[in-house]
């Protein structure tokens, strides 16, 4: 039998992949390696809709276990590559070495640790896998004052869920507005009011500088000095990339595995895609950048497949994000970093708008809050470089669809 | 178990039970039916679970909220009359023999 081609990973892009090979009518043996113990899984309910409860663990499976064996896939959960040899083109894992004919590393990426002394007391959380989400779950049963460090999606989201089961929710972050990476000065505002309006404590330029507690977490001291009850940390501060396994196989890493517009490492038949790719995207004025994105997993593992197939097609899907704190819905669709102008469709006192960003007078993104119409919409006019006037984007009477061909 | 009969865009049918209380769509993956992409996982968010609801059916499904409405505006196939989310449908015995149709491409 022909090597198989390998799927390191067992995430969003890997079941994709799986999806997208057999559409694409490549007929080589798969086997996707994962180190986790569960087949792959929704990871964005681990935030929302399963701490609520509204979202059960056997919903959370991305697709069942006959899945793989339909597609002809083999599985091999708890399974840790530790190594890939570029030349001999094998992998190796506790069990020994496997050779394969493509390798299409989808490794992920991690939470980021603070290095705060009391960060390993227990009751301080990290948030990417099950585990971690059932594990703040069960805590959630008994804590009252809550923590959060990073007001970045996940941090907000899981503050959103906490306030609602009644506890007492400190939100921190070092920036002067929340999600100050990802969105518009406006939105951030925004999610402010609303967040505090729900009760949640939300303390910009600040941040936590010691954990104390003997077993368990007791209290936070802040870095502005002050000291608050803590019975449940949460640390959201962003992700790193799961690059160290490409880097020390000496496939060329950069913030993320690098790679080109067809998902190609630097080493022949070596592919990357998702949350550890560090790619060219056209959105971002063809710079390179690495997006955590249900989006960019799967769009790029259909590049991936395609290259594999013989059929080069270069990624240039436009960058889409969401993210539900609450009651409250936020879209966003392109990347807003480079923006120079923007305008507000809609009315911010109310609880459904979107902002437009602009850069030199081109639609660039859109985050919308509670307006899944404006988000699709921009969507579509961003992927055909479609610019509505800045007067016609603050115009709601103005029918956005109409410029679409 | 009341039955759902998923019908692909080259006309395989697929004849299998649903639970009530669970999405079309979960219905569709967990019996491996292609038609059905499902990326976002049933939050209303990617439209690559649109199908097309048999007009036998259309006043037994549930009326849509906005949400889907507006997503409903984006597929990859264009939206008929007869046109849903399936993430959005829950199964119930008044779906029993419901028919579903799927489109030929979901992105
Ligand atoms: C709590 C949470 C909420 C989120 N919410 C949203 C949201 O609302 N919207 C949105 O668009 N995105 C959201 N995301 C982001 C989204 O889930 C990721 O972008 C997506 O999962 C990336 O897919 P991936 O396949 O690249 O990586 P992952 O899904 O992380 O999969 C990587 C896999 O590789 C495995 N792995 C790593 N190294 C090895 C190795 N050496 N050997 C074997 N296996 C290995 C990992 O264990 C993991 O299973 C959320 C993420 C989290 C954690
Ligand atoms: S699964 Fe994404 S909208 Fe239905």
């Amino acid at each position: 039998m022909s090597d198989p081609i390998i799927i390191v990973g067992g995430g969003q892009a890997a079941v994709q992949l799986c999806l997208a090979l057999r559409k694409e009518k490549v007929e080589t043996p798969v086997l996707m390696m994962s180190e986790e113990s569960e087949y792959p899984y929704h990871r964005p309910p681990l935030s929302k809709s399963f701490l609520t409860g509204e979202t059960d663990e056997d919903k959370l499976l991305m697709r069942p276990e006959t899945f793989y064996a339909s597609k002809q896939v083999a599985v091999e959960l708890n399974t840790h590559v530790s190594a890939i040899d570029t030349s001999e083109r094998t992998v190796s894992t506790a069990g020994g070495e496997k050779r394969f004919q493509s390798l299409v590393l989808v490794t992920g990426a991690r939470p980021r640790q603070l290095p705060l002394p009391g960060a390993d007391l227990s009751g301080v959380h990290l948030l990417r896998d099950l585990q971690h989400s059932k594990n703040i779950k069960n805590a959630l049963e008994d804590a009252q004052h809550v923590v959060v460090v990073g007001a970045g999606f996940i941090g907000l989201e899981f503050a959103a869920v906490a306030s609602g089961l009644k506890k007492t929710v400190t939100v921190f972050d070092m920036a002067d507005r929340v999600m100050a990476r990802a969105v518009s000065p406006a939105i951030s505002s925004w999610f402010e009011k609303t967040h505090q309006g729900n009760g949640i404590d939300i303390r910009l330029k600040d941040s936590v500088s010691e954990i104390l507690g003997e077993s368990s977490v007791k209290q936070v001291k802040t870095v502005a000095g002050e000291l608050l009850p803590c019975d449940l940390l949460l640390i959201g501060v962003g992700v790193i990339a799961n690059d160290d396994l490409a880097s020390a196989a000496g496939i060329e890493c950069d913030n993320g595995i690098v790679v080109n517009e067809f998902c190609e490492t630097s080493v022949a038949d070596i592919y990357s895609a998702g949350d550890c790719a560090s790619h060219p995207n056209p959105f971002a004025q063809g710079g390179r950048i690495r997006l955590e994105s249900i989006q960019n997993a799967t769009d790029q593992a259909r590049v991936v497949a395609s290259t594999i197939a013989g059929k080069k097609m270069p990624y240039h899907s436009v960058p889409w994000f969401w993210s539900d704190q609450g009651e409250h819905s936020l879209q966003m669709a392109g990347l807003s970093n480079s923006a120079d102008q923007f305008v507000v469709r809609g009315d911010i006192e109310s609880d459904n708008f979107s902002v437009f960003h602009y850069r030199a007078k081109q639609l660039q993104s859109v985050d919308s809050v509670n307006s899944p119409r404006d988000h699709m919409l921009a969507r579509k006019l961003i992927g055909g470089q479609i610019s509505p006037s800045l007067e016609q984007a603050a115009d709601i009477t103005f029918e956005l669809k109409s410029l679409l061909p | 178990m009341p039955k759902v009969i998923f019908v692909e865009a080259d006309g395989t049918r697929h004849e299998v039970e649903g639970k009530n209380g669970v999405s079309l769509m979960e219905i569709a993956i967990s019996n491996n039916i292609d038609g059905i992409e499902a990326e976002c996982g049933g939050s209303c968010m990617c439209a690559t679970c649109h199908c097309f609801i048999e007009e036998d059916f259309s006043a037994a499904v549930p009326a849509m909220e906005s949400d889907e409405d507006e997503m409903l505006g984006f597929t990859a196939v264009d939206r008929k009359s007869s046109s849903r989310l399936s993430c959005q449908i829950k199964m119930s015995d008044d779906l029993a023999g419901i028919e579903v149709n799927l489109p030929s491409e979901q992105n």
